[in-house]
């Protein structure tokens, strides 16, 4: 059975458009928020949404998602948190998809096996574990899948050409390129890079391919929209949160919906 | 440092090809990171059956950093305590004054050999931020060390050496802002200057391979030890006692004996306000769970949700919520034995040995010293134990002073 996640891609695909996938951390600026604005980012235009499990030391994160992540653990949210949140989502919204991202720890401490059965229960779709490269990968994966989670991996502009395919080979759904050497947040893309680096990617896999750091608004969107199948935002969107609650849902909508528009002016 | 060929007898042989300590250890690093961890371990394999890299090595290490450091019979204490004797291995005496440097050495030089232009460390107590600055100086490399906070304003003394030494600190306000929180910057730092940066990490955690070279770096430690007990003693120890804080020094002194019977090896823990208080760095110990942070798998200070707790300890150097994978595996399969030593055990300990034995010991190296101090009593005179004295104490001397409501 094909997952909520990879028939998005393949409708998107037939209908000549791109994805745009949002992300948010879970519990910032605090956790009654979370769904409300997960239901914003879709009317934004959200296809799909990257949802931020806070953790301790977010190793990989710029300044943003750092203090995002800081602003949710205040409350204390836990990854037993985060599901409840995707439950809650999934009342009303059968439709788009939800992928975990954060770190390995939560999750390991929570155990695979229940971690997968919790989080397939609620809805959940995907799951990017930034620290869980394919070395450690493959009997984590195997228990995502078999709870029918797609398990979303990152390419790097580090990533030999083989290694990519080895990947391609582990991961379902779609596979989140990382712009640039660095963490989230960061401020330079270089889309001449980016678009080579597409065509090189696309002989070793399949698998749609979301780009994603350093894409921070309507015109970055759009030219990374001319070479990847999906458009990632992160610390732009965090940032939004970041000034509090004050008309967030429509600061959030306005601002996603004019990236939209943006992507959707390119047509595949 | 011997690594080639193993001897017949050597039957330990850790960590499998994948950096893997039995269930511990591993690479859990972002993707970008992998290339560079793989390049790494290409060139250290290189590097150590590379006769002139090691004779490089055992130079600096000779006429350097002043090795082969004393094995000491510390004849004074040990009467006072009344039961084993006490031999110190003398890391302190070693140029910087500790055992940080015998692994900045073998890491700066590997990073010359793979042409890295700039190296960033993190930093705990700022020793190994000290010794990286050193050999920084010493090779003409541009140096950024990233130290919390917190431990800026504990170990202003080593903030004000590195800067003495041309190295950059920066002082990490995320997190708790000690040494975890160090390590995370250091971290996003290596991940953006991956082409042009090499991470020294200072001690033997972090991804495969850093737990492994790391550790043979620091070998040195109980090469020698072996060699000194057999002159001066006639035969091997019965305890060999290591702080562990991350636990190089530990690691270090023990490998060599790990084939070796009958030699017991206890790693020393920093107990802080005491492990039932909950608020302490003494993972294993506490016997915490197995967890992921900062590369690798394993027992780790952490809260149900998978949190990382703050931890707790009088020594910089020792307050960090982990510890090197290759300790929880010598925990699991019995080899070592790890106990903690509360702040004012160590401090009682650091006092003795000055009084006793004139000489200063770092705050961390006496939490080894507080458990041989019960460890003592409780064995004969005949039997011997090692410490390894992995730093001196000048660094601490303002902390001390503070205690003593002296302001310096
Ligand atoms: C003197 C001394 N001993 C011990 C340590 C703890 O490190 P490790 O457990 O890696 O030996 C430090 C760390 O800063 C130190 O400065």
């Amino acid at each position: 059975m094909a997952s909520r996640i990879q028939n998005i891609f393949a409708s998107l695909k037939a209908a000549g458009r791109k994805a745009l996938i949002p992300y948010i951390t879970a519990g910032d600026p605090n956790p009654g928020a979370t769904v409300g604005l997960m239901h914003a980012l879709v009317r934004g235009g959200a296809d799909i949404i990257e949802l931020g499990v806070p953790f301790s030391d977010p190793m990989a994160d710029g300044p943003v998602i750092q203090k995002a992540a800081e602003r949710a653990l205040a409350f204390g949210v836990s990854l037993r948190q985060v599901i409840g949140m995707v439950a809650e989502f999934r009342k009303t919204d059968g439709k788009t998809p939800v992928v975990l991202m954060g770190y390995a720890n939560p999750i390991e401490a929570m155990g695979y096996e229940v971690f997968s059965a919790l989080a397939a229960e609620a809805g959940v779709d995907g799951v990017l574990t930034v620290d869980l490269p394919l070395e450690e990968a493959v009997e984590r994966v195997a228990t995502l899948k078999r709870h029918g989670l797609d398990p979303i991996f990152l390419l790097a502009p580090t990533t030999p050409a083989q290694r990519v395919a080895m990947i391609g080979e582990l991961a379902s759904g779609y596979m989140y390129y990382v712009s640039l050497k660095g963490v989230t947040g960061a401020a330079h893309l270089d889309i001449d890079n980016v678009a080579d680096k597409m065509r090189q990617l696309r002989h070793n896999t399949a698998l749609p391919i979301g780009v994603g750091f350093g894409i921070r608004d309507a015109e970055s969107a759009a030219a990374v929209a001319k070479v990847a199948d999906a458009v990632i935002i992160g610390s732009r969107i965090v940032q939004e949160l970041e000034q509090g609650e004050s008309g967030l849902q429509d600061r959030l909508v306005a601002f996603l919906s004019g990236v939209r528009s943006a992507v959707d002016a390119v047509r595949a | 440092m011997q690594m080639a060929g193993k001897s017949a007898e050597q039957t330990y042989d850790m960590p499998d090809a994948h950096g893997h300590f039995g269930q511990f250890g591993g690479i859990f690093v972002a993707e970008t990171l992998i290339p560079a961890l793989d390049e790494l371990r290409v060139e250290y394999e290189k590097a150590i059956a590379d006769p002139e890299f090691m004779a490089e090595f055992n130079y600096e290490l000779k006429h350097y950093v002043g090795r082969p450091s004393p094995l000491y019979h510390a004849k004074r204490w040990s009467e006072v305590l009344g039961g084993a004797q006490i031999y110190l291995k003398r890391e302190d005496l070693n140029h910087t004054g500790a055992h940080k440097v015998n692994n900045t050495i073998g890491q700066v030089l590997l990073a010359r050999r793979m042409g890295k232009k700039r190296v960033i460390a993190e930093t705990g107590a700022g020793q190994h931020g000290v010794a990286t600055a050193t050999v920084a100086a010493r090779y003409g490399l541009e140096c950024v060390v990233y130290m919390g906070a917190e431990d800026v304003k504990r170990q202003a003394p080593n903030v004000f050496r590195m800067k003495l030494l041309g190295a950059k600190v920066v002082a990490v306000e995320s997190g708790s802002k000690t040494l975890k929180d160090a390590m995370n910057e250091a971290m996003r730092d290596w991940v953006t200057n991956v082409d042009s940066t090499y991470y020294i990490i200072g001690t033997c955690a972090g991804p495969h391979p850093y737990p492994m070279l790391v550790r043979d770096f620091q070998s040195v430690i109980g090469e020698e030890c072996k060699v000194q007990c057999a002159e001066q003693v006639g035969r091997q120890p019965d305890a060999v006692l290591a702080c562990v804080g991350g636990g190089s020094n530990a690691i270090g002194i023990f490998y060599p004996y790990i084939d070796v019977p009958g030699v017991r090896l206890i790693g020393v823990e920093a107990g802080g306000y005491g492990v039932e208080t909950g608020r302490h760095a003494a993972p294993l110990t506490a016997n915490a769970k197995p967890g992921v942070l900062h590369g690798n798998r394993t027992a780790l200070m952490q809260d149900e949700n998978g949190q990382i707790i703050e931890t707790h300890s009088i020594s910089a150097g020792l307050d960090y919520p982990g510890v090197g994978p290759e300790h929880s595996y010598l925990k699991e399969i019995g080899r070592a034995e790890y106990v903690a030593a509360n702040d004012d055990e160590a401090i009682a300990a650091f006092h003795d040995l000055c009084r006793y034995e004139g000489i200063i010991p770092a705050l961390e190296s006496s939490h080894a010293l507080a458990y041989a101090k019960k460890l003592a009593p409780t064995l004969s005179k005949d039997q011997v134990i090692v410490v390894n004295l992995s730093g001196r104490g000048d660094k601490d001397i303002p902390t001390l002073a503070r205690l003593s409501g002296i302001e310096l």
